[in-house]
């Protein structure tokens, strides 16, 4: 079937921001289903109000909306730009929902708007509880026992028919919220009144447990002339019982044999059909371990997490190969973008095992649960290829970049056996390191297994890296040892450890008998076609395939690695922009990440792609292989930056700012030197190593002081300190991880905090525009509201930020790009931090003003001037619109995080708004964030002493808006002497009705709860706070974004201006 | 112990000996497959070669006997990179170690069989050597390889006598010959499920003894070989071609019913063996995946419309997948519908089969 000609102009709709369940995979999916439109000559229109995603370029879409992901947005999309179809399968459960309610009301009926990619009875079918289950009734699919209930008195009954423990599963929720397995009704009740209500719908599903069962996946796809095919299947190591995106999977299925692969498969199949599913569609199994029992836990009617991963797995493009089909093609007319030779119609063949694991955030909650349960925790993810699965495991471990590199790396030798064996039982993200633990002791596999339920085949696997450990324990390090460690791709410094031999030992032992790391392709059909994709993984075990051409000059992209609080899409964004800008530079590119879920590691992004951990000792591998003449490390974070001195031991020259001057800005003494000499003032500080020096320097700084570790992204490990004991208690938790830089002690100054990006050519500097945080100094700016153009800065500050930016980026001769933040109290100008590379902020300035930063600052890296590109240097002028940057939260999936905001970052994602002016840009940004106000117009205010003048005024205004408030005793008090009318509500430890109470009954909106800084924070706050955030409250512990958000409720607009950002000149 | 593939063109991949450890000489054939290397190892048109496994990973679930797809496995030698110390599956029975050791086949592991895979790919396929001697000049085992030809496989593979296969169930009243060319248990058992009572019959059974039985339909096997060897096959299948007996044909099947009628087969370059080969159903449009394993084709250009047009072709290759047979109740394909391994999508080819039978589908 060719093309359907009727369909010329496509709205597609992004995910939104970035939260847990729902992360940089969707950026990816939607970048190449609009590639995969353009391609076609289609008309396509974005909308997404996640201004970090690639998706979001005029590069990539004709027309292009960050706003907010709302009907009302969806609707005034639709009403001006008229397309003739929309495009929902690519945004993630956000994305499908708003069609489903679009299409429910009869408004894309209404507006000649036809859903492609699905149908909305599809969309039913497969995620109404109900309608699923007779689905798959219907065509003999079992699934497990259950029943939907939308009151917690069914939910009850029926998990007492259905018999404890029963899983609980709300509908219509991304990455399980609310969800959770409940051994007893006590359990159950309270998990029911979460999920009731965090389901857009009102219902949950009450299930038979399976936990234990192997979770199968299998990714399979249909066309409009019903032809279907499996991509690829997956076997979570994890059995049943932990979430999908929280398990480690491998791909292919390690354990089934070709009965129970083709019963799924075929089940998957008829599934896709049945639904009559156009794209692609993921299909969930738990199979019971000894016998053909399955169940079909879940099926996701469009692209997920789980096809990136099948994606990147098989080099199948999911992604694209769905858009196509949507425009009515069949499978066998759309070629294989990877051999070139085959079509889409056939199924990818591996010849290497893939394992992926979560990045899980427990390193920024400290005080979380680091349990794993139905409910997804990771931010982010890794995956990795080799010839085993040993290989692809080890490799996966140090791609995480969270201090592991063995199984020897999280410490249990302190546990008695029986303490261990209870840790076996308990689900975390150590699993298997415990497991690791366990057989040095002896326990047996069977025990092992009966404790874990995890499949002996894995557990024999572990055993096999434990015995290596052993190995090289042992003896002397024999050149066969060696090559079997190798193979098995333990890394030199791990092998060095163990041996006792220095890493330049191992190393040189390895080169002198030819132990060098070896490329493959991965080509989708296990070598049978001749394959042209340059996308390579490493072994130990076999012949090199990947040639170093040099016929132009090559460049290598050091990635971000997985999306982590901290360091999220926005690095990807700038990785690709600058590969593709090093292209037209003539360049050949190579990109290294290891994060299945971005859009760098597309295939057809970079000249080639090297799917690697990001560890000197990998790159060093594909520098030999590949001789780069450079390589650009100011775009991946800080993970390519850690690299930079790596690569230049290497012989590999660093483009862009040298090494020596990214050094001279993280390095606390040579950086107060070239402050001094550009007499630039910063807040006093010093610099120490433990906690005695560190109490020392406080007290003759003054309290409160800012404590943090230098070289650490995303504010990890920064706190505030107000007396001695919370540095004590503080440096105690720094130094659990080895240091091997010094800690940083800064007078803490109350003001503005200000953040410029700036590209510089070594000459002159492009400053595209200032922003301004909403709140004070001492929240995280990532977690901060930032506002270009800055709204309250006098034209004198203005000229020092602008004078210091230049003056720094001369001083540290930096080419490329600068990111500085500032303090600003009254004419006063600070520096806090200056990073030599890109931000977090450079993809939303990028878009409200038009300028390519990313793209000018690889081309002043290849030598150009910013004069010779056309641009004048020095700020630049204002652009036409106010763009607000809204910092998203995931708390709710993360049990026992602390929700204070803080030095610390604890964000996963931002949205945006834009518009002419400052009140519709922040109405549009709350909007995009999801802060939906008001339902009850009930809140609770509760400040500490300090703020409570502060608070008055705030508090007046949401009076004047409508909002009842109630207020803890002293709070209370003072806004009633204020003329402010309050109700006083009971503590916590109070009798009933107490604070506890009035927020888990369902009445309150929202509440400004304002800690205590410093460690000491009162528990009753933390308590409060987590009960709000996991019945869904809003809450907000800084007074400056109550403040924005009272301005944002007094300013409501009734009809949105809509922004088309491919509009906005690139001046 | 060492053990050494050699390849006729001079190539020597170094590994460790499995199974067996005497040496052997064969043509050496891939199969993508990721899954059923049992069904692989026991599918009897492997008679005559030694298989490499291109996915790394094999035994990770053991030996389930009653997986086997005849009654012995049948490769010369298997080839893989990695054997997987322990099986894990609830019907394991035994290591895949201990399986080649019982019926003494030789094999290698932990060499890069993706390197060798491209080797056979480009070069197309070639015989080979599986030995623990270490050779310092090859030009004599060369030589060794360079004569060896696959032959007198289909005789050896097909059973001694004919037995009988009832229906499971009620059964529909249908009486099925199956023609066994080395047939893969799997295609009796898919018409049984279905009802049909099988009668399996050695290759060497004349068209007239089969037809004489009167059964309702006819079926010819797969099989392992160069088709155009079993001359006396092809003359007995011209016969049942003439008669009135519906009949459905599976690979050699396919492959022998071509000959019989006029057209002509040659050798592929490299076969296509494995579970993810997209076929097209020329009168619907559909494409299936297909589970294959053949190392010669029917040329479509040697056909004679009058005769047999083409049914299915392959989508990536465009090659012969199927056969029609113009004015008779005749059609053949080139792959597998019985599956195991692979996928089962073309089961619905056995239920066309009993409607032309006069059965219900």
């Amino acid at each position: 079937m060719p093309k359907n000609p009727d369909i010329k102009k496509v709205l597609v709709l992004g995910s939104g921001p970035i939260i847990i369940g729902q992360a940089a995979e969707f950026d990816y999916a939607g970048t190449q289903a609009c590639r995969s439109l353009k391609e076609e000559g289609i008309e396509v229109v974005l909308l997404n109000s996640n201004p970090a995603t690639i998706m979001t370029d005029k590069d990539i879409a004709d027309r292009v909306y960050i706003e907010p992901l709302t009907v009302e947005v969806v609707e005034q999309v639709i009403r001006k730009e008229k397309p003739d179809s929309i495009l929902p399968t690519l945004g993630g459960q956000a994305g499908l929902n708003l069609a489903m309610e679009l299409e429910e009301a009869g408004f894309l009926k209404e507006n000649n708007v036809r859903l492609i990619g699905t149908t909305a009875l599809t969309i039913k079918k497969a995620e109404d509880r109900e309608m699923f289950k007779e689905t798959m009734e219907k065509i003999g699919e079992p699934v497990a026992p259950s029943d939907i209930v939308e009151s917690v008195e069914d939910g009850l009954r029926i998990a007492e028919k259905i018999g404890y423990p029963v899983v609980l599963r709300p509908a219509y929720t991304l990455g399980g919220s609310g969800g959770g397995i409940a051994e007893n009704p006590e359990k159950c009740r309270e998990i029911l009144e979460n999920g009731l209500r965090l389901s857009r719908v009102g219902q949950v599903l009450v299930e038979r447990c399976i936990a234990g069962w192997k979770e199968i996946e299998y990714e399979v796809m249909r066309d409009g002339a019903g032809n279907v095919i499996t991509v690829c299947n997956m076997e979570n190591l994890d059995p049943v019982g932990v979430h999908t995106g929280d398990s480690i999977v491998v791909a292919p299925s390690q354990t089934l044999g070709d009965k129970e692969y083709q019963m799924l498969r075929t089940s998957a199949l008829n599934i896709i059909t049945e639904l009559g599913i156009t794209g692609g569609c993921n299909v969930q199994y738990a199979l019971h371990p000894e016998s053909f029992e399955y169940c079909v836990i879940e099926v996701n009617p469009r692209v997920s997490r789980s096809s990136a991963l099948a994606s990147k797995a098989t080099g199948y493009p999911i992604a694209k190969v769905a858009a196509k089909i949507a425009l009515g093609y069949t499978l066998d007319e759309i070629k294989n973008a990877v051999t070139k030779k085959t079509y889409a119609s056939f199924e990818p063949m591996l010849d290497y095992c893939v394992v992926k694991m979560p990045r899980l955030p427990f390193d920024k909650f400290i005080s979380a649960k680091r349990t794993l349960g139905t409910q997804m925790k990771a931010t982010g993810e890794v995956m990795s290829i080799c010839t085993n699965f040993e290989g692809a495991l080890m490799k996966a471990i140090r791609s995480l970049e969270q201090h592991v590199d063995c199984l020897q790396s999280y410490d249990f030798t302190g546990l008695t056996d029986e303490e261990l064996r209870l840790q076996l039982s308990r689900v975390d993200d150590r699993r298997i390191w415990v497991i690791a633990e366990a057989l040095r002791r002896g326990i047996s596999y069977g025990e092992i297994h009966e404790i874990t339920k995890i499949d002996l085949w894995f557990i024999d696997k572990l055993s096999i890296l434990v015995e290596m450990e052993q190995a090289l324990q042992k003896g002397s390090l024999t050149p066969e040892l060696l090559r079997e460690a190798k193979r098995i791709e333990f890394p030199d410094n791990v092998i060095a450890r163990l041996t006792g031999l220095s890493q330049a030992e191992v190393k040189a032992m390895r080169y002198e008998h030819g132990i060098r790391a070896a490329y493959k392709m991965v080509d989708t059909c296990a070598a049978e076609f001749a394959a042209e994709t340059p996308y390579y993984y490493s072994c130990f075990d076999g012949i090199n395939e990947a040639e170093s051409s040099h016929k132009k000059k090559k460049v290598l992209v050091l990635g971000s690695g997985p999306i982590r609080i901290g360091q999220g899409i926005e690095f990807d964004f700038c990785s690709v922009h600058s590969t593709w800008a090093f292209e037209k530079e003539g360049y050949e590119t190579i990109i290294i990440n290891n994060n299945p879920e971005t859009v760098s590691t597309d295939f057809d992004i970079a000249d080639k792609l090297y799917f690697e951990p990001l560890t000197a000792e990998d790159v060093e591998s594909i520098v030999d292989v590949e001789k780069p003449d450079g390589a650009v490390v100011q775009f991946g974070g800080q993970t390519a930056i850690k690299l930079t001195e790596a690569l230049m031991k290497m012989g590999v020259p660093i483009l862009g700012t040298a090494a020596e001057d990214v050094d001279a800005a993280e390095d606390r003494e040579l950086f107060d030197e070239i402050l001094e000499k550009c007499s630039i003032p910063r807040p006093a500080g010093h610099t120490v190593f433990t906690a005695e020096e560190a109490k020392k320097a406080a007290n003759e700084l003054g309290y409160p002081v800012l404590v943090r570790p230098s070289y650490v992204l995303g504010g990890q490990g920064m706190q505030i300190c107000i007396n001695d004991h919370d540095i004590d208690e503080f440096i105690g938790i720094i130094n659990m991880i080895a240091q091997d830089h010094p800690i940083l002690v800064d007078k803490y100054i109350v003001g503005k905090e200000i953040e410029v990006d700036a590209v510089c050519d070594g000459q002159d500097i492009l400053i595209p525009g200032i922003m301004e945080h909403i709140e004070r100094t001492g929240v995280h700016s990532g977690d901060s509201i930032s506002v270009y153009p800055a709204p309250s800065i006098t034209p004198a500050v203005e000229a020092k930020l602008v004078d210091y930016t230049e003056k720094l980026a001369r001083a540290l001769h930096v080419k490329g790009m600068i990111n500085i933040q500032f303090i600003v109290t009254g004419e006063d100008v600070y520096i806090i931090e200056v990073n030599p590379r890109s931000s977090r902020t450079v993809p939303y300035i990028s878009k409200v003003t038009g300028i390519p930063i990313v793209p000018l600052a690889t081309k002043v890296i290849c030598g150009h001037t910013l004069r010779e590109l056309g641009y004048t240097p020095g700020l630049q002028k204002k652009a036409d619109y106010i763009a607000i940057k809204m910092p998203v939260f995931s708390f709710e999936k993360i049990r026992g995080a602390d929700i204070s905001l803080g030095p610390e970052m604890k964000s996963t994602g931002e949205c945006l708004g834009i518009a002419k002016t400052f009140n519709e840009a922040l109405y549009k940004a709350f909007e995009g964030a999801g802060i939906k106000l008001p339902k009850h117009k009930n809140m609770i205010i509760s400040v500490r002493e300090t703020e409570h003048e502060n608070v008055v005024e705030i508090a007046r205004r949401f009076q004047n808006v409508g909002y009842r408030i109630f207020a803890t005793r002293g709070t209370a008090r003072v806004l009633n002497d204020r003329g402010v009318k309050a109700l006083t509500v009971r503590k916590i430890e109070q009798e009933s009705p107490n604070i506890l109470d009035l927020i888990l009954g369902h009445e309150i909106d929202l509440i400004i709860d304002i800690p205590q800084q410093g460690a000491n924070k009162s528990h009753d706050g933390f308590i409060i706070r987590r009960n709000a955030i996991e019945t869904g409250v809003h809450v907000l512990t800084s007074l400056d974004t109550a403040g924005a958000l009272a301005t944002s409720l007094e300013n409501r607009a009734r009809e949105l201006t809509l922004i088309d950002i491919a509009s906005i000149d690139n001046r | 112990m060492k053990a050494f593939l050699i390849l006729e063109d001079g190539t020597v991949f170094a590994g460790t000996s499995i199974g067996s450890t005497r040496e052997v000489v064969s043509e050496i054939v891939f199969n993508t497959s990721m899954t059923g290397y049992l069904e692989v190892l026991t599918d009897p048109s492997y008679a005559g070669q030694a298989v490499v496994m291109t996915y790394p990973l094999i035994g990770n679930y053991g030996i389930c006997r009653e997986d086997m797809e005849s009654e012995r496995p049948w490769p010369d030698g298997y080839i893989v990179r990695e054997l997987s110390r322990i099986p894990s599956n609830f019907r394991s029975e035994d290591t895949i170690q201990h399986f080649l050791e019982e019926y003494d086949i030789p094999g290698i592991c932990g060499i890069d069989t993706r390197a060798l895979t491209k080797i056979l790919r480009e070069k197309g396929t070639m015989n080979g050597m599986i030995t623990t001697r270490e050779y310092t000049d090859l030009a004599e085992p060369v030589s060794r390889m360079k004569a060896y030809k696959v032959e007198g496989v289909v005789k050896k593979t097909s059973c001694r006598e004919k037995y009988v296969l009832e229906p499971e169930g009620e059964g529909n009243g249908k009486r099925v010959a199956l023609l066994d060319l080395g047939a893969k248990r799997n295609i009796a058992r898919s018409l049984a499920k279905r009802g049909c009572q099988v009668t399996v019959y050695p290759c060497d059974t004349t068209a007239e003894e089969i037809l004489a039985s009167r059964p309702d339909g006819i079926m010819l096997s797969n099989g392992p070989g160069d088709p155009k060897e079993n001359t006396e096959i092809i003359r007995e299948i011209r016969r049942l071609y003439e008669s009135d007996r519906p009949i459905f044909a599976i690979c050699l099947g396919h492959q022998l019913m071509a000959l019989a009628t006029g057209a002509d087969t040659y050798k592929l370059k490299y076969g296509h063996r494995g579970g993810n080969h997209p076929v097209k159903d020329l009168e619907t449009g559909r494409v299936y995946i297909s589970s294959q394993n053949h190392g010669y084709a029917v040329d479509p250009e040697s056909l004679d419309p009058s005769v047999a047009v083409p049914a299915f072709t392959n989508v990536n290759d465009g090659t012969n997948e199927g056969l029609k047979y113009t004015g008779k109740n005749i059609f053949t394909v080139q792959y597998h519908p019985e599956a195991c391994p692979g996928p089962q999508d073309s089961s619905y080819l056995f239920d066309r089969f009993i409607k032309m039978m006069g059965g219900n589908e």
